[in-house]
């Protein structure tokens, strides 16, 4: 279990406390979260990880303010969540790109709505364009994109609004395995140099450990967390962090975390639908 | 009016190499100029051949001798007028009208039945009781292709409106977006490509109560100049209306098919 978790009220960028989300279904409620405390501290890379139907994307909803718990509440500098915010960037597995908007435009839509006059708008769009690689699609439209670039403009577009949370839904889940790699690495470069809290959402075990310095490891029926595992790997995580046996180590523990899961006492395994 | 999609061009997919593309459009143009000739040709020997049909000589000299008389004109501008007065009105009401039943339950609760009766009655067949309420002037004519219009464009436009995608809705709300600016900029763009189909389907049903609003009651327009030579047995006068009503139905459907291709050219092809 985790030893420097920070867990003193106050000081976390992003505090979950005893967070519970029930969804009524047909005669019975699932209990999608189950009472889950978690605490991120300022600029600390979190991954989650866990089974489908472990409500780990409805508690990233929560953070970002998309849905709101059934009881229990989320702080975010120490402010509870009541709906979405430009301090919390959201990078969603289905790009949700503009598609009638050039790659420029989208990553300017944050910017625009915040009132930003054009000039800067530009400029800081184009530095985010140029942070990810895509200076030479500023112009190009979503369709024109492929998979890995529609989200390295998600996550330029996040980015520009200046968030101080970025939270990121299985964001390369739809990827092919090789974009997912080198899209990892360039997400650690951005992160690396323009440093963020994150909260990132996975169902892959290697993604979780390459990343974070944190996994949190969920567990379902009721959704809640299971395990914390710490990633003491250093940074930055290049190709022979990622191929070391200590990543291994902590991969295997990971995998084991996930599945291999002993059921809880509290609830009997009769729902099958996640 | 559904048709003319096939015609728009798409950018070359990998595999299918421009110049066999190319090919396959002159072939395509060919034929059809092969069938437009035909066709004529069938006309003109059936018009020979004993049925009571003005040859294409004929009916190209009535359509030349319309035109120096002004007449042409004076029906197509009559005609185009209304439709344009009508369409036009009808599509401005049913945007915001779409979009509120789109946006707002309690506005779809309060609309849609209405809409839902009006839609199983041609606009037509609410003539006669125009006629009487509203006189014999433009107004009724006008009217009744606003509605025709309006049914076609409202059903779109809402349908537009309830099927943009959540994800995007939220996207822009973690972007820092409140209700208007989602609703402006994002709403309104995703719902467009849904618009623009239910203008052009509006565009052929104000047409097509056009010209049947002007068989029963104009004094001027394509359609009255029909019901008039057909008093007078003036069947070139007729063909040469016909004409016009196809082709100037044609060159409306592709002005808003080329603004459809325009606005509407960031959707992803499936």
């Amino acid at each position: 279990m985790s030893t420097d978790t920070p867990t003193l009220t106050g000081t976390a960028k992003i505090s979950v406390r005893q967070t519970r989300k029930t969804f009524a279904l047909k005669d019975e409620e699932f209990v999608a979260l189950d009472g889950v405390d978690l605490d991120v501290a300022d600029n600390e890379f979190v991954t989650v990880v866990g089974p489908s139907g472990c409500g780990k994307s409805t508690l990233m909803n929560i953070v970002a303010g998309l849905e709101t718990p059934t009881s229990g509440e989320v702080l975010v500098d120490g402010a509870g969540v009541t709906g979405p915010g430009p301090e919390r960037g959201v990078i969603f597995q289905q790009y949700a790109l503009f598609p009638w908007l050039t790659v420029r435009k989208n990553v300017e839509f944050g910017l625009k709505v915040a009132g930003l006059p054009a000039a800067e708008r530009r400029e800081r769009a184009e530095h985010y364009v140029r942070l990810v690689g895509l200076e030479q699609f500023a112009d190009a439209l979503p369709k024109t994109l492929s998979g890995g670039m529609k989200q390295r403009c998600a996550i330029a577009r996040a980015y520009a609004v200046n968030p101080s949370i970025l939270l990121m839904d299985e964001p390369f889940g739809a990827l092919d395995a090789l974009t997912r790699v080198r899209l990892q690495e360039q997400l650690l470069d951005t992160w690396s140099t323009e440093k963020r809290t994150v909260l990132f959402i996975t169902h892959d075990v290697d993604e979780a450990v390459f990343l974070a310095g944190r996994v949190v490891v969920m567990a379902a029926r009721p959704g809640r967390i299971h395990e914390v595992v710490d990633v003491n790997l250093p940074y930055p995580r290049t190709e022979e962090v990622r191929l070391s046996p200590e990543f291994a180590e902590l991969r295997n523990r990971v995998w084991r975390a996930v599945y291999h899961q002993t059921q809880p006492q509290t609830q009997p395994q009769t729902r099958t639908k996640n | 009016m559904t048709t003319s999609t096939v015609s728009t061009p798409t950018p070359a997919r990998n595999g299918s190499p421009p110049r066999r593309r190319a090919g396959k459009h002159a072939t395509l143009l060919t034929l059809n100029a092969v069938s437009i000739v035909g066709g004529i040709g069938v006309w003109w020997v059936l018009a020979l051949t004993g049925l009571q049909l003005p040859t294409p000589p004929e009916v190209l000299a009535k359509g030349i001798e319309l035109a120096a008389s002004g007449t042409l004109a004076e029906d197509l501008l009559a005609s185009l007028g209304r439709v344009l007065a009508g369409f036009l009105l009808g599509s401005a009401a049913a945007i915001p009208v779409g979009f509120l039943m789109g946006w707002y339950t309690p506005a779809r609760g309060l609309f849609e039945p209405w809409i839902q009766f009006f839609r199983t009655i041609p606009p037509l067949a609410l003539l006669p009781l125009v006629l009487v309420l509203m006189g014999i002037g433009e107004l009724p004519k006008v009217f009744v292709i606003f509605l025709a219009a309006f049914l076609a464009c409202v059903i779109s436009t809402y349908q537009g409106v309830v099927s943009v995608d959540r994800t995007l809705i939220n996207a822009a709300r973690v972007l820092g977006a409140k209700d208007g600016t989602i609703f402006l900029r994002v709403v309104v763009p995703a719902s467009s490509p849904f618009i623009l189909v239910g203008m052009r389907v509006g565009l052929g049903s104000a047409w097509a109560t056009l010209v049947a609003a002007e068989l029963l009651a104009a004094q001027a327009g394509l359609g009255f100049r029909m019901q008039q030579a057909q008093t007078y047995y003036d069947l070139a006068t007729i063909f040469v209306s016909i004409v016009a009503i196809g082709v100037l139905g044609l060159v409306m459907d592709r002005l808003l098919l080329l603004a459809e291709t325009r606005l509407t050219g960031w959707q992803e092809r499936r």
